[in-house]
């Protein structure tokens, strides 16, 4: 298939149309307003439902109504938006729903500013709702990976029964990049998709044996049977952690003396600088995670050559993803970490000089 | 022996959680008796509040969600668009309806959703035991209001039927009392109504009942019933705000 240049923000919608998305509910938001508006034009044509709901709030509701009903659901917004939607998400991982949520995010705290930031990386990775519960987050760093990561995400939705985020920013909804997508499903396939949760969601009765009461609920008044479902959420996320880790490294060798760590659209800029000093005879290693939740611990710490001096972290906020990285060395080297606020992306050039102050 | 009354089909065997003399009871009984009749019970899923009617998700005998506080008519909308082959309520109680859940109720109406709502006004917070509530009379007192609701400071109570029937889009609002035997035969007609037109597609429709909460008023069953009539009424009148299925009358 040929590429087509676009827009990140347009062509995550167009791949989570082609990955059988036939429900969308969101507000308009700036910076990820093209995906609304994109949802608006093209769900008529393949017969799927567009609603703006009133509010962010509202939204998220009705993807848990939609999702309660095994279909493939999705919203989007940013920061502040995803903030109002938080509520929902913890009722949405509380009743185990699959649904995709976006967050295409800008600068903060507050209204912040509408240009690039990753400040939202622990409200997506470390709750944002109330109770205890995790979100499966990916983070893409190209508008190709964003696309790629619709059908993704969707899937591990429907695999794991739980909501997943695609943390993008700013830069990767507005940037245009050539893209390759994937064969859209065919009605029949989506149909399908909705049969295997019919066990599960809202759908249709019949009398006698074959009679259902499926509940939509995140309710359990007794502590006991509370406890039960707690611990069988936390088995689920065991799984997720076991299987689901998608990371990449880049140039990770015994020879490394410094290995950098960086996700999103900050590690295309760092990844720029590191090749410009490896091409100038140091040797820099670099470990992208790709899901921020689960984290790569294992495989950072992994990524720690004999000669590695120092792992630096580069973050678009002020130090966040930093946290969890110093978690994966466990003080084996130092730690450092830089980064840029305000919406402000850093360039090459910044980041090789922080790197060369390091030899 | 012939069986003259029995338990609808559209309600389970899981006893009531509510207290003595409390009407959620009636509401759901006219709710699963309209739901049989129209034949409705397989392809019917309903959305419960937060609030005492918290746990209607186990009384239908059907597919249920429950809401977050307020949100019912958006987890409606999403259930209804998703599965436009099924049939969706809400069950909403005051405070859930008419606070927290303002914009979603205003919202789903003027979108004319294709839902029932059923909402329960008795004035009051009743599972977080006896708050104020946006239906709570003037100079009435609650827990949070114990020197009396002053409508100088928070205002007076919201008629949301009234506000409702601004819209363009609702086919059907109502407003009924479960006060009295007569009035509940009464409310049963708009619970049929609302339930038919609701199976026909015709649009959003909406029924109010003016209810009691003999718990947290702190009177006995009967008592509340005879202040609801003496101090709800005049307020909550009862009485058919929108019927656009209605023949129209010269």
């Amino acid at each position: 298939m040929s590429k087509i240049l676009m827009k990140g923000n347009e062509a995550v919608a167009k791949a989570a149309i082609n990955a059988g998305c036939r429900l969308y509910f969101a507000y308009p938001i700036t910076p990820q307003s093209e995906l609304i508006e994109y949802m608006a034009k093209m769900m008529p044509t393949v017969n799927g439902v567009f609603l703006q709901a009133e509010s962010e709030v509202s939204a998220i509701n009705m993807v848990y109504g939609a999702a309660g009903c095994g279909k493939r659901v999705m919203t989007s917004s940013s920061s502040p938006g995803v903030s109002l939607k938080m509520e929902g998400i913890s009722y949405l991982a509380g009743a185990q729903l699959p649904c995709v949520i976006i967050n295409v995010q800008r600068g903060g705290p507050g209204l912040g500013d509408i240009q690039p930031a990753q400040g939202d990386y622990f409200q997506a990775t470390k709750g944002g709702g109330h109770g205890d519960y995790r979100l499966i987050v990916l983070a893409p760093a190209s508008v190709q990976e964003f696309a790629d990561m619709a059908s993704d995400a969707f899937d591990l939705a429907d695999k794991y029964r739980n909501p997943v985020m695609i943390l993008a920013d700013g830069m990767l909804g507005q940037m245009m990049e050539p893209v390759e997508f994937k064969t859209p499903k065919t009605d029949e396939e989506i149909e399908e998709l909705g049969r295997q949760h019919e066990d599960w969601c809202i759908c249709p009765n019949q009398d006698g044996d074959l009679k259902h009461h499926h509940e939509i609920n995140s309710l359990e008044i007794d502590p006991l049977v509370l406890e039960q479902h707690v611990i069988k959420l936390y088995k689920k996320y065991d799984q997720i952690e076991a299987n689901e880790i998608r990371y990449e490294t880049h140039n990770i060798n015994d020879d490394n003396e410094i290995v950098v760590a960086s996700f999103g659209t900050a590690s295309r800029v760092v990844r720029s600088a590191v090749d410009e000093l490896n091409a100038e005879g140091h040797s820099i290693g670099m470990v992208r995670p790709i899901t921020v939740w689960p984290f790569p611990y294992e495989e950072i710490a992994k990524s720690i050559g004999p000669k590695v001096k120092k792992v630096y972290v580069f973050e678009l906020n002020t130090g966040q993803m930093l946290e969890d990285v110093k978690l994966a060395v466990s003080g084996k080297v130092p730690v450092e970490f830089w980064g840029k606020v305000g919406g402000i992306v850093f360039t090459p050039a910044e980041i090789k000089e922080k790197l060369q102050a390091c030899f | 022996m012939e069986v003259i009354a029995k338990r609808p089909q559209s309600l389970t065997a899981v006893p009531f959680t509510y207290c003595p003399g409390c009407m959620h009871g009636v509401a759901h009984r006219l709710i699963a008796e309209a739901i049989d009749e129209q034949g409705l019970i397989n392809k019917m899923t309903g959305v419960a509040p937060v609030g005492c009617a918290v746990f209607a998700y186990k009384f239908f005998n059907f597919d249920m969600a429950q809401a977050a506080h307020g949100r019912a008519p958006a987890v409606a909308t999403g259930m209804k668009r998703a599965r436009p082959d099924m049939h969706v309520f809400t069950y909403q109680g005051d405070g859930d309806l008419a606070a927290i859940g303002t914009a979603e109720i205003v919202h789903a109406a003027n979108r004319g959703e294709h839902i029932s709502v059923f909402f329960v006004n008795n004035a009051i917070y009743g599972m977080t035991g006896g708050q104020m509530a946006p239906t709570t009379l003037p100079d009435m007192k609650t827990t949070t209001s114990p020197y009396g609701r002053k409508v100088d400071d928070i205002g007076y109570p919201i008629r949301i039927c009234e506000l409702l029937d601004t819209l363009v889009a609702p086919y059907y609002i109502e407003r009924v009392s479960l006060l009295s035997p007569a009035d509940i035969v009464k409310a049963k007609r708009a619970v049929q109504k609302a339930i038919q037109y609701n199976k026909e597609e015709r649009g959003f429709t909406f029924v109010e009942f003016v209810s009691t909460c003999p718990t947290n008023w702190g009177l006995d069953p009967a008592k509340a019933q005879v202040w609801a009539k003496e101090n709800m009424l005049p307020f909550f009148k009862p009485g058919l705000f929108r019927d656009k299925g209605a023949e129209v009358k010269s």
